[in-house]
């Protein structure tokens, strides 16, 4: 009985996708609608027979377009095979071949032809010149390659591959497509254009001369001039990942091992950096310290120093990004010491060590892996951190800056952009691998499930006393600094006429009524819809790659799945300087053409933050137990019915954790926002950086400000729904990555 | 699993919303002048017309890069403000093109002579003269000297206090290190350049960036347009502006229609009517203080006279061109960006 269900079921997939090629090539229109991809003036306005509109079926019935011709045959030949049972050899062989070559034809026309004729002299030498062109892909291409993936898919599976479970080898085959479509293939691109002239052609001479530029790799630091962005870039990114590694140590020693009272505040902190505009702390600083700041007035009044611009340069960026990902470091590493098994603690004790010496050499040992993944961390994030090296920057120029510049400055370089970003890449990859290599493969586990009892130790007094000190001034630091930021949303003209106003608030976000109904008059509404909207859009779809990502990852076996693993995760590892780079070199041209558009917004947060879904995924799964699906497949349900019916539900934590993750790192992206972002398409954070440049810190602040609340109520209202289950599995993904 | 579902609606919802919309009239207009004035043309366009505007202010550098970014596949029509010299260069690398507006000819000479200079491919909308503007307070606190040519900008007690744009990234520290070589003659040009280069604290990244510093007290002397100064000036801030006594040059703001635009004829609609009186007189709702291009647009009091000051005779056609800016960009990167402050 059994076994015909699973054959029929099998039988209703490939009929679905056969139909959906058919659909795709036939039906829909073939390249990509220029009023965007949800508009369907289309279908009014010379659909079928237009040749902007036509199906491929079209296309090829009036002649044009004939290299789509081909496609036909591997849509025919799935239909031979619809009779045949799925053991049959010729069925795999047909859907392997029909999927893949259609799949390869797809891809290569697409690359071979663009909008100037071929894309390549060698085509245009073997063929003659084309006369025609083509622009990006639509909603039909889009449908048949995926038919045609799916199809290769099932060819594969009916071979036996993972026990002939067609949904897992369409999943994972999806996911490979799509990674290599949105994170190899951009990389890939980036770095051809790191070997390209002025002229259009590649030479290595060209790269070698960009790389090895003085601007980048200078040391005029050490005798008065300027040191090159490169070293500039890796001395504060070192600086800061020390700093804010023992700062966030400072502050779990404070949560878990001390009889302090506010812990839950401290906690609360941690969530101060996800949900601030990157800039911010920048600008607070700048109105408490700059030249004319509160605090340098007051201090130069009071001692008559001469007040200075000390803050613009390395000092400013490097509190500011102190300020900044302190609390990541404090959301990693409070897992880490919780995680400490008491009992080796106690161990210690009986052994008679005194508490420091527990400390220093049983505690500090255990939390290697944390501190490790902090000094990353903080790493990743002051290389990738572009707000504040920008209004804090001085003459100091980082590589995130220097790459930006790079692309929109008068100089207009896309090689050197693309040279900078390799270079960044690169100490972003070393840096996660040194960080593999120094823990090797030594255990650190101490939880082990058998009697856990205990409480942790008190922190040694020698420690204590620095610990709390360092703790509390950097508490009140922060706490002024954000203080600072509300204030200076009511501010009028900061430092000039500092009467209180809602002024900014005005401006931004007033609402007025016309004879049309409701008018949004503020300035900052189309940005900020825009913003929520491509955040609504992404937070989905990114849990969901991410989701089933980790269900591949925890629940199934396959050959390369360390290869798949990396894959996945390498987009954390790339700053989003880089992507926003690769991105527009990769998608501007056909035949993914979606530059300019919300897609490629959304398209980038889903891979920015796909591995934090990954994560939490991995970590929620890997509490379920494995008999839970085996019972299922037991019982007769295929692997998509287990997925949906048993383990999606049992993750509804997991799901929603990584929701409200990428909703509010979608709101409060910069770094690969600000190349991405178009006319129609601009984002709250793109917006303020401009505001900030016309020196209209009130309004930029009052907006920030209002994201911070926003994201806050996202976050509240979280809590609110899972309630503290979520942070505990926060913090284990954090700590896993 | 119900608020996933519904979760996914409202996101599937949200992307088709956030994706497209169809619209019969409209066109995309890059904006490099201020933001405020940039949403008030397009805002004013609409109201004026009924056809939708898609804006994007980017800075007359980075809008540049863009076009030639996209020139494969245009996706702006109209590329409106910014400092002459990039729509120059466009002109020359054939990114926007040829229109003769039936407006033309109410306008001023100089914005006529521009159009013709670039084979009609731009035109002026508003120009500025070069200077620079100064906190008085801040000036009086350090007992600075008050600066009234260029050359004493290079006195040695104003080291740490002068800000200008980096001219790679901004066209009017470009325009400032074009009016140097051709007030003092290279050589001595970039000798003032280097004297200068003792003096800067930082050269940002955008053109009139150091005026605002100034203005928030974070810089003593910023080199900038000095409508830009005047701006600070009339919005509260204590600003001085200089019209430096050696002469000083001066930007066309301009306008061109980018080659291969989607919307060709709203970008004509709106060509025209950016060269009309009622448009130009905007500017002065959000005090800029440019000179505009029509004779019967109004100027603003504020405005710096440009009858008063000493303005050299430019040549837009050879500073504008790529070549000589390339050249003076890579020398001043190479003789001057180098040196120790």
């Amino acid at each position: 009985m059994r076994k015909v269900s699973v054959e029929n079921t099998g039988l209703s997939v490939l009929i679905f996708w056969i139909a959906a090629g058919w659909a795709g090539f036939c039906l829909l229109p073939w390249y990509g609608i220029e009023d965007g991809f949800f508009s369907f003036a289309w279908l009014f306005d010379g659909y079928p027979l237009d040749e902007d509109y036509a199906p491929a079926a079209f296309l090829i019935a009036q002649s044009e377009k004939m290299w789509l011709a081909p496609l036909i045959a591997p849509l025919l030949a799935p239909l031979f095979v619809l009779r045949r049972r799925k053991s049959d050899p010729v069925y795999s062989a047909t859907l392997i071949l029909a999927g893949g070559l259609g799949f390869a034809w797809l891809i290569a026309q697409g690359f071979g032809i663009g909008i100037r004729g071929f894309s390549y002299e060698w085509l245009n030498a073997v063929f003659g010149e084309l006369g025609d062109r083509q622009f990006g892909m639509g909603y039909g291409a889009l449908l048949v390659a995926t038919a045609f993936l799916f199809l290769f898919t099932q060819g594969i599976a009916a071979r036996g591959a993972i026990n002939g479970d067609v949904f897992v080898v369409s999943a994972i085959g999806g996911v490979i497509i799509i990674v290599a479509t949105f994170v190899f293939f951009p990389i890939v691109r980036m770095l051809v254009a790191a070997f390209v002239t002025d002229g259009g052609h590649y030479s290595i001479a060209v790269f070698v001369s960009k790389f090895f530029d003085d601007r980048l790799w200078g040391l005029g630091c050490f005798w008065g001039a300027r040191c090159g962005a490169a070293w500039n870039s890796l001395f504060l990114a070192v600086l800061v990942g020390i700093i804010t590694t023992g700062l966030g140590l400072v502050f779990a020693l404070v949560v878990t091992r001390s009889g302090f009272r506010f812990k839950r505040g401290l906690r609360a902190l941690t969530v101060l950096p996800i949900i601030t505009p990157p800039f911010v702390i920048g600008l607070a600083l700048i109105l408490l310290f700059g030249l004319s700041g509160s605090v340098t007035v007051f201090v130069s009044e009071l001692f008559g120093m001469q007040p200075t611009r000390w803050l613009y340069g390395l000092p400013g960026i490097l509190i500011a990004q102190t300020l900044a990902f302190t609390p990541i470091a404090f959301l990693v590493l409070i897992g880490v010491v919780e995680g400490v098994s008491p009992s080796m603690e106690e161990a210690a004790q009986t052994l008679r060590a005194n508490r420091w010496q527990t400390f220093k050499t049983v505690s500090l040992p255990l939390m290697r892996p944390g501190l490790a993944n902090a000094f990353l961390l903080g790493f990743i994030e002051s290389m990738a951190d572009f707000g504040n090296p920008l209004v804090l920057g001085g003459n100091f120029d980082v590589l995130s800056t220097e790459i930006f510049f790079a692309i929109v400055g008068a100089q207009y370089d896309q090689s050197r952009a693309a040279v900078l970003a390799m270079v960044l890449l690169f100490f972003t990859l070393t840096a996660f691998y040194f960080q593999r290599v120094w823990l090797g493969k030594k255990n650190y586990t101490t939880v082990t499930g058998k009697g856990d009892a205990g409480v942790h130790p008190l922190m040694p007094r020698r420690l204590s006393f620095p610990v709390f000190a360092v703790a509390g001034i950097w508490g009140a630091f922060t706490i002024i600094v954000y203080g600072m930021i509300v204030y200076g949303s009511f501010v009028e003209l900061w430092g000039v006429r500092n009467t209180l106003t809602f002024k900014h608030y005005i401006t931004a976000f007033s609402v007025g009524w016309t004879e049309h109904g409701l008018h949004w008059s503020g300035a900052a509404w189309d940005s900020f819809f825009t913003t929520i909207q491509i955040a609504a859009a992404a937070a989905p779809l990114t849990a969901a790659v991410g989701l089933i990502t980790a269900y591949l990852l925890t629940r199934q076996t396959f050959a390369g799945k360390n290869a798949f693993e990396f894959g996945t995760m390498l987009s954390f590892a790339i700053p989003g300087t880089v992507i926003g780079v690769s991105y527009i070199l990769a998608f501007n041209v056909p035949p993914i053409e979606i530059t300019g558009t919300g897609i490629i917004l959304v398209v980038s947060f889903i891979f920015r933050n796909m591995p934090v879904g990954v994560r939490a995924g991995i970590a929620s799964m890997s509490q379920l137990d494995k008999s839970l699906d085996e019972s299922s497949l037991t019982l007769g349900a295929n692997s998509w019915q287990t997925f949906r019916k048993v383990i999606l539900p049992l993750l509804r934590p997991a799901i929603l954790a990584a929701l409200v993750f990428s909703f509010v790192r979608a709101m409060t992206a910069i770094s690969a926002v600000i190349f991405l972002v178009s006319a129609e398409y601009d984002m709250a954070t793109s917006y303020i950086i401009g505001r900030v440049e016309n020196n209209d810190y009130g309004l930029a602040i009052a907006y920030s400000t209002t994201l911070i609340f926003v994201m806050l109520s996202v976050v509240a209202l979280l809590q609110f729904i899972v309630g503290r289950t979520q942070i505990g599995r926060r913090t284990q993904f954090a700590t896993r990555t | 699993m119900k608020s996933i579902k519904f979760a996914f609606g409202i996101s599937l919802f949200a992307f088709a919303a956030a994706t497209g919309s169809a619209h019969a009239d409209k066109m995309t207009l890059y904006c490099s002048a201020q933001e405020d004035w940039c949403q008030l043309m397009a805002r004013s366009f609409e109201e004026a017309t009924g056809i939708d505007v898609n804006m994007t202010r980017k800075s007359s550098g980075e809008t540049f890069a863009q076009i030639r970014a996209e020139s494969a596949n245009p996706k702006g029509d109209v590329w409106w403000g910014g400092t002459g010299d990039p729509h120059l260069q466009a002109a020359e690398e054939d990114l926007t093109q040829e229109y003769v507006s039936p407006m033309r000819d109410q306008l001023h000479d100089w914005a006529i002579s521009q159009a013709e200079s670039a084979g009609n491919r731009t035109i002026g909308i508003y120009s500025g003269a070069l200077g620079y503007g100064y906190n008085t307070d801040l000036a009086s606190a350090n007992n600075l000297p008050e600066p009234s040519c260029w050359k004493d900008l290079l006195k040695p007690e104003y080291k740490g206090h002068v800000q200008m744009a980096n001219p790679n990234s901004s066209g009017t520290a470009y325009t400032t290190l074009a009016s140097m070589v051709q007030i003092f003659g290279e050589d001595e040009g970039f000798e003032f350049m280097k004297g200068l280069h003792a003096n800067i604290n930082q050269y940002t990244k955008s053109g009139s960036a150091p005026i605002k510093a100034a203005g928030r007290g974070e810089n003593t002397i910023g080199i900038v347009f000095m409508h830009d100064a005047v701006k600070q000036a009339v919005s509260g801030f204590p600003i001085k502006v200089v019209a430096p006594c050696e002469g000083t040059g001066y930007e066309i703001g301009s306008m061109s229609i980018i080659d291969g635009a989607r919307n060709l004829d709203e970008a004509k609609k709106f060509y025209d009517w950016a060269l009309s009186p009622e448009a130009q007189n905007l500017a002065l709702e959000v005090n800029a203080f440019q000179v505009p291009s029509n004779k019967n647009s109004e100027t603003s009091p504020s405005a710096p006279d440009m009858s008063q000051i000493k303005l050299i005779d430019y040549d837009f056609a050879k500073y504008g061109s790529s070549d000589e800016r390339k050249r003076l960009l890579q020398k001043w990167d190479e003789e001057v960006s180098t040196l120790p402050q």
